[in-house]
């Protein structure tokens, strides 16, 4: 016998924006499915941005970008609260280096005032005495006080792990291969079989417009963007103490240099249009921008305490645009595509306007009682370490059993996060969590011990682990029994 | 809080020589921390042979010679703590660790001993073109994997530097039944000691390729399944048309050691080209009484000479400890022409002892003169027919000939024909 199981809605895509908008159902009476083609959330675009939660003083006012920008940017004190989530307001400075480059500053501030932004025009001189280490042929800068940065995985993981804490599902390695529509339900073809829903939301990022041609044809198409970056190590804080954007061009806001959540340095991005939608490469031209691009703006950056170099893809779209919207044919079926920067910021206020403006007119929003917004509490040593007290360490010998050095990420933590709702199943999705690899050795020390933790947790054997999705195992064979 | 003489941080080849070198001087009050679940530190992987010739005149595998040392540590009664994770010290040398054993522990030091070894430079370090994936691993990581777990990380295999580790894991790994297809080295010549060069390559048939390094990495299925090695020029760029593309699972990394110190970067230590901290004769940083040696101080080829350094710390804590002001005026050990680094890099007055100089040359040389000079006072030439980057040089120079009215000193190379 059949019996098929019609959710209220299914989310395709697990990404910032999935994530954000599953934690906002969750709220709600309604039996939702998340569908990730990954083997763990946030794990494209998510995984790889400048972290930026913008302050809006930038996109085009009336836009989408705009609105959801500024609108997101005020949520993120209580939600980086709610979901214990790293997040400093540093503020952004936009510079001119150039006196032809100040009208254009002019024209910002008064883009600004539009989008309702507060901010200030600094001169030359002012610039230099909140970054001793500017360029020091800095003419003037835009002050948004209100920028910050934000750990940008453990965003979504947590907003997921809320959601599924409050009655979500999700479905990993779950690819979405065709979606038909029935009278009151519609049908959704996976790689692990199929689903039904009466609402579908597609939040599938740079392969977003690929799931809404699944049902109608449309007028908006992503065209993906690669962005390489430089990370260097955490070793010295003031290389620079607010977000630095150079003047935005048509391309975007151009290569910034900025301090991350965890203390480290982030430069880039470049902007590239690519075909492959999963082209994560890196190359030497195009970093040697990102390099030309920074020093331009902080001359002095240390290139040897680059620890790493990476790619991400945005899901830039033909309608220079957020879509977020009912399908043309069907109301029950919702785009929310193009979510390109500033996505990140932006992602908390489009789940608000998703389930508010155009979920409720379609199905009964009843409010649970049990509704908890909170995820449980993040350990972590270097916390503790910082509150220089032994109360926590002391009842938690776990948390001195450190196996990350770099990052002094404890066993305590590891343990932690594998017995959480929306737990990791790769290397890079325990990294992602715990940060642990994210140093200086880039996991040379800890790999080993982590792949043998995260098979002994799953019962599995280490050649079973994967580094990230599956297929990228890092072990091919056993060799010998040690005890 | 306990206080503690002696705190040596990192019990591995110079962190136990160093303990027990200051215990027979008479520091009784020492405590070793060591973060992993052992002693030892790396050598507890190392378990291909080679060790010790200088120390016991005899070949010994990594545990082997590392055993001797703990054996040591355990007759002396020198206490150590496992699973002991140095977080932090300051400048009074107060020292934070969190310990399996106790949470979180704050002990005040006499003096400490940063003896915590180094790192590999991994892809991110070097910015390797091309695919993030599985299948890119440091070498020393692979060993670890293969000799502690006994897991194999690839079947067909391009090694990129010829590192020591790059090439002793060549031959473990073809032994274990990996093909390794060859070893590509950036640099004109290998930066391996020539015995490995020998004996890892050269007996198993696997190509060392020079000037060569990977311009591309490509992936499928999130797995490693190409490597292009390219032909660079002298300012290491890549030479079109010289592409060579290799299918293969696995690119091995062995492009260099980096020391590890953290701790010291922390309370803003100077550091030397080595990126190890700057010290003198006695191995004592710019910070009065923390005191550093082995691979954390500039990496080493060989851990005989590890041992030795650790000793050379060890006394210097010693005295230290014992009340000797070492922290006077110093002069400056400058490094000339063909010279890389020289440590110590700053010499204390008054010169009591006859100094051991370190140094690595810059470039593959032959017949030479290394010469060492006082102000412009000619103290030491000694003869060498051939030196190489991978061979640490070692001269010592008797403290008559430095003693008398000491200024700046530098080593450098002369060629023979010119002089």
């Amino acid at each position: 016998m059949y019996l098929m199981i019609c959710h209220d809605v299914i989310i395709i895509g697990a990404g910032i924006v999935g994530a954000m908008i599953s934690r906002e159902l969750s709220k709600y009476n309604l039996d939702v499915l998340v569908l990730e083609k990954e083997n763990d959330v946030g794990n494209k675009t998510t995984n790889a941005n400048s972290a930026i939660v913008h302050s809006g003083y930038d996109p085009v006012p009336g836009t989408l970008k705009a609105r959801f920008n500024v609108e997101g940017n005020k949520m993120f004190d209580l939600l980086c609260d709610e979901l214990d989530v790293p997040f400093y307001r540093i503020g952004s400075l936009t510079v001119a280096l150039y006196d032809e480059q100040l009208p254009l500053l002019k024209s910002l501030q008064e883009r600004s005032k539009q989008n309702g932004v507060d901010v200030e025009l600094l001169t030359g001189e002012e610039v230099k005495k909140l970054e001793p280490n500017i360029n020091p042929i800095v003419k003037g800068a835009l002050l948004a006080k209100s920028a910050g940065i934000v750990d940008p995985f453990n965003l979504c993981v947590h907003a997921m792990e809320n959601a599924i804490d409050n009655g979500v599902k999700l479905e990993r390695n779950c690819r979405v291969e065709d979606i038909t529509k029935s009278d009151n339900y519609y049908k959704i073809s996976t790689t692990k079989g199929d689903y039904f829903s009466k609402i579908v939301i597609n939040a599938a990022g740079v392969y977003s417009d690929k799931i809404a041609s699944m049902i109608e044809g449309i007028d908006w198409k992503i065209t993906p963007r690669k962005g390489e970056y430089f990370i260097l190590d955490h070793y010295k804080a003031g290389l620079v103490n607010h977000t630095i954007f150079p003047l935005p061009n048509e391309k975007g806001k151009g290569i910034l240099v900025s301090p991350t959540s965890s203390g480290n340095y982030i430069l880039g991005p470049t902007s590239e249009e690519v075909l492959d939608r999963d082209d994560v490469s890196t190359d030497k031209d195009t970093l040697n921008m990102v390099r030309t691009g920074a020093t331009g703006m902080v001359p002095s950056i240390p290139f040897n305490q680059v620890i790493r170099v990476f790619s991400g893809m945005r899901a830039t779209c033909t309608r220079h645009d957020f879509v977020i919207e009912h399908s043309k044919k069907y109301n029950d079926f919702i785009n929310v595509g193009g979510i390109e920067s500033p996505g990140l910021v932006s992602s908390p206020a489009i789940a608000k306007y998703v389930v508010e403006s155009l979920i409720r007119p379609l199905i009964q929003l009843k409010e649970k009682d049990d509704f908890n917004p909170r995820v449980r509490r993040y350990h972590r040593l270097y916390n503790e370490l910082l509150k220089d007290s032994n109360d926590f360490l002391k009842d938690n010998h776990d948390y001195c059993d450190v196996i990350c050095n770099c990052e002094k990420v404890t066993l305590g933590e590891i343990k932690d996060v594998l017995s959480r709702s929306c737990p990791p199943y790769s290397v890079k999705a325990l990294k992602r969590r715990t940060r642990a690899g994210f140093g200086k050795c880039q996991g040379g020390f800890c790999q080993p011990r982590i792949v043998l933790l995260l098979a002994k947790h799953y019962g599995v054997s280490p050649l079973a682990i994967p580094l990230d999705n599956d297929g990228s195992e890092i072990l091919v064979e056993k060799i010998k029994d040690n005890k | 809080m306990e206080r503690i003489d002696l705190v040596v941080i990192g019990g591995g080849s110079a962190g136990m020589a160093a303990a027990i070198e200051a215990h027979n001087r008479g520091v009784k009050n020492v405590l070793i921390l060591e973060k992993d679940g052992n002693l030892g530190g790396i050598l507890n992987q190392c378990i291909h042979n080679g060790f010790g010739l200088t120390e016991f005149k005899e070949e010994l595998t990594g545990p082997e010679y590392l055993q001797r040392f703990v054996d040591q540590v355990k007759e002396l009664h020198i206490p150590y703590e496992l699973n002991a994770y140095v977080s932090s010290i300051d400048r009074n040398k107060v020292v934070t660790y969190s310990s399996k054993k106790k949470g979180l522990v704050k002990v005040q030091a006499k003096a400490i001993i940063i003896a915590t070894g180094c790192y590999e430079r991994n892809a991110g370090a070097i910015q390797i073109p091309g695919d993030r994936c599985a299948g890119i691993i440091t070498a020393g990581t692979a060993q670890k994997y293969l000799n502690i777990h006994g897991y194999l990380c690839g079947k067909r295999i391009v090694i990129l530097g010829s590192g020591d580790i790059g090439l002793i894991m060549a031959r473990r790994l073809t032994l274990e039944g990996a093909k390794v297809i060859c070893v590509s080295e950036i640099m004109p010549y290998s930066n391996g000691l020539n015995r490995n060069i020998a004996q890892c390559l050269n007996d198993f048939n696997i190509p060392l390729y020079l000037s060569r390094s990977v311009s591309n990495v490509k992936s499928k299925d999130g797995r490693l399944c190409k490597v292009t090695l390219s032909q660079v020029d002298e300012k290491f760029q890549f030479i079109k048309g010289t592409e060579m593309e290799i299918e293969c699972d696995t690119l091995i990394l062995s492009v260099g050691l980096i020391p590890y110190i953290s701790l010291l970067e922390y309370i803003d230590c100077p550091t030397s080209t080595t990126k190890g901290a700057i010290v003198d004769q006695y191995l004592q940083t710019d910070i009065e009484g923390i005191f550093t040696c082995g691979n954390c101080l500039h990496v080493h080829d060989v851990v005989d000479f590890v041992t030795n350094e650790g000793r050379e710390a060890g006394r210097g804590a010693a005295l230290y400890i014992q009340g000797d002001k070492l922290n006077n005026k110093s002069i400056l050990v400058k490094p000339g022409e063909g010279v890389n680094y020289v440590v110590p890099q700053k010499i204390a007055l008054p010169i009591n002892d006859d100094i051991s100089f370190k140094f690595r040359v810059k470039k593959p040389i032959k017949d030479v003169n290394i010469v060492v000079k006082n102000g412009d006072n000619l103290i030491s030439k000694i003869v060498k027919p051939v030196l190489i980057p991978s061979e640490m040089v070692m001269i010592n120079v008797k403290k008559e000939k430095l003693m008398d009215n000491p200024q700046d000193i530098t080593i450098y190379l002369e060629n023979r024909n010119n002089g």
